[in-house]
């Protein structure tokens, strides 16, 4: 039996905001399962009491000084927007995305 | 007479210094260098002829006026482009990106510009720095230098292919799981994945954030060193970086290079020689008789077991997807790089999923997806919640290692550069190719691939793995093992067709 369907990939997809093919959707579906059969392996160990490991380093609130520092100039930054108008980034409409 | 190129940086470096050459002749050597071999082998994705030798003259202005100079200042350099800089063209060999130039410099840039290091140009590697063989990049293949049908190892194909190649002398990489050290192994140079937090992830484009660690590319151990000291060290802009001084790797690599070993004690891990049906017969052979060398240079060998080894593979594959599917949500359209579909009809949401399937390729969706997958409801604590637990015990086993032994040595990979296409149709296949490098990106220790024989005529590498900021002792053991070698691997490798 497969770990993930096809179905499974799309919804994945739709929630990565990827759009996908259907050829792509016949690959993936088919690969992930093959790693993800791989990844069941480690439900064999045993992790009774052991804590979690986020970061290779443990560091606990790294704080700096509370002083303003210069931030990029405003046209060095919209100069690599896709879009931009009255010196912001220029978006597609966001409202009305269900109707 | 050797040529420029043949010269390993620290010569270079002296040569330099001493006026016997200018830093405008060695760069050009290298320019000239890939123009005659870069159209067939494509290691460079941007080459930047204008900037590299304006900081060249400036480095020979500053020789004439009797100035004091870094240590590899005028020494030219090559940088994957996973690492911004400001005013060349950065794409991370993606389509997302194709194009951007970054308003800003990586702190390991701003690293180099001080050390005065020309900037020959940004190097070609699997998009996203997710691979393992360079053929995800977006802007085509890089080819292996030693044989033009194989790998040239990745992420970093592009960065290991420029120095094997000798169209650089050293070069950055990037190591999440191997990506350093791994194109080292097959292509003949040496690797360094340095201690996580040693070395600043600013201005990388981020992968996998608890893992990527950027290191040294170089033809030999005291230039990897030399290159280490450059980037190496605290920076406060990320807040991961360790806060304490870089190990003395220069120190390190020249007191290897004695060939003196007694006393030092290193690990073979249990489980390591026990899978070894996954290692090819010809990769065994040359890695034990590199073990025989340590071994007459008096080191001790030890075993050590590291049981959790066995499950770094699928550890590392739900972590590093975890966190680069939210990592790459950031490609959105809005800020930077590729939009597409946006007709003015369309919402954002649809044009954002229309971009990210125009700009991504398919090793970066299919890692997308895994990630979301390990991170949505009802899989999260079966998934990454798990994976994050089984590291904790991957790091334990490093730790009592590392009680009964100074270093822990292994192959760097299972197999000799592979064929293209090989692989790319069973991504399990091309993950296997990490088995042995994966392990210490968990744990966050140092670990180098140093050039140890051949195999069906390709290069192999052996991995030196040491604890948490331990750096040095790496450095040692691959210097040592160099010394017994008669010419550095990486100075046998074919010559080119120039096309």
């Amino acid at each position: 039996m497969s770990t993930i369907s096809r179905e499974e990939v799309a919804h994945l997809a739709r929630l990565a905001r990827l759009e996908v093919t259907d050829d792509e959707l016949d690959a993936f579906a088919g690969q992930l399962d093959v790693i993800l059969e791989s990844m069941k392996t480690l439900a064999e160990v045993n992790t009774d009491g052991v804590q979690p490991t986020s970061h290779a380093v443990p560091l606990v609130n790294v704080f700096r000084e509370d002083q303003p520092q210069p931030s990029l100039p405003r046209d060095a930054v919209l100069a690599g927007a896709p879009d931009t108008a009255e010196d912001r980034f220029r978006v597609p409409r966001i409202l009305d995305e269900e109707a | 007479m050797s040529r420029i190129i043949d010269k390993t940086a620290a010569e270079l470096a002296a040569d330099i210094r001493e006026g016997r050459l200018t830093s405008v002749e060695v760069t050009t050597a290298f320019l000239d260098r890939i123009d005659a071999v870069d159209g067939t082998l494509n290691a460079f994705l941007h080459v930047d002829r204008e900037g590299a030798l304006a900081t060249a003259a400036e480095v020979d202005a500053a020789v004439a006026a009797g100035q004091e100079l870094g240590p590899l200042a005028g020494v030219p350099i090559a940088v994957k482009d996973v690492v911004v800089t400001k005013g060349l063209p950065t794409t991370a060999a993606s389509k997302m990106l194709e194009g951007w130039i970054p308003p800003y410099d990586a702190t390991i840039t701003e690293r180099l510009k001080a050390a005065k290091m020309p900037i020959l140009g940004k190097t070609n590697m699997d998009e996203f720095a997710m691979g393992s063989s360079t053929e995800y990049s977006a802007f085509g293949k890089t080819l292996n230098p030693w044989d033009n049908g194989r790998i040239p190892g990745g992420s970093g194909g592009g960065s290991a292919s420029a120095v094997a190649a000798k169209m650089a002398p050293l070069a950055i990489g990037t190591d999440t799981g191997g990506s350093i050290r791994q194109p080292g192994a097959v292509t003949g140079t040496f690797g360094a994945k340095p201690t996580y937090g040693s070395n600043s992830r600013y201005g990388l484009i981020a992968f996998s954030s608890s893992l990527d660690t950027p290191g040294p590319v170089s033809r030999n151990a005291l230039d990897g060193a030399l290159l280490h000291e450059v980037i190496s060290g605290y920076d406060p802009r990320d807040s991961t970086a360790i806060d304490a001084p870089v190990p003395p790797v220069v120190a390190a690599a020249k007191a290897g290079a004695t060939g003196d070993l007694s006393g030092v004690k290193l690990g073979i891990v249990k489980e390591f020689a026990e899978g070894t049906d996954a290692a090819e017969p010809g990769v065994i052979a040359a890695y034990e008789a590199g073990v025989e060398q340590l071994v007459k240079l008096g080191a001790e060998i030890v075993e050590v077991s590291c049981p959790s080894f066995t499950y770094a593979l699928p550890t590392y594959y739900l972590i590093a997807p975890s966190e680069a599917s939210s990592n790459l949500a950031r490609y959105d359209g809005v800020r930077y790089g590729l939009r597409s579909g946006d007709d003015g009809e369309r919402g954002l949401e649809e044009v954002m999923s229309l971009t990210r399937e125009a700009g991504f390729g398919p090793e970066v969706k299919r890692r997308i997806i895994l990630g979301t997958y390990a991170l949505s409801a009802g899989y999260v604590d079966a998934f990454y919640g798990k994976a994050q637990l089984v590291r904790t015990l991957i790091k334990q086993d490093f730790e009592k290692a590392f009680e009964q032994v100074d270093a822990i040595i292994s192959p760097t990979t299972p197999f000799i550069a592979f064929k293209f296409g090989e692989r790319t149709g069973d991504p399990y296949q091309m993950y296997l190719a990490d088995l042995y490098t994966i392990p210490t990106n968990l744990y966050g220790g140092p670990g180098v691939s140093v050039p140890v024989g051949l195999s069906e005529g390709m290069p192999v590498g052996l991995q030196v793995m040491g604890p948490v900021m331990g750096d040095d002792i790496t450095y040692r053991v691959a210097a040592a093992l160099e010394s017994t070698q008669e010419t550095l691997l990486a100075d046998t490798a074919p010559e080119i067709e120039g096309k």
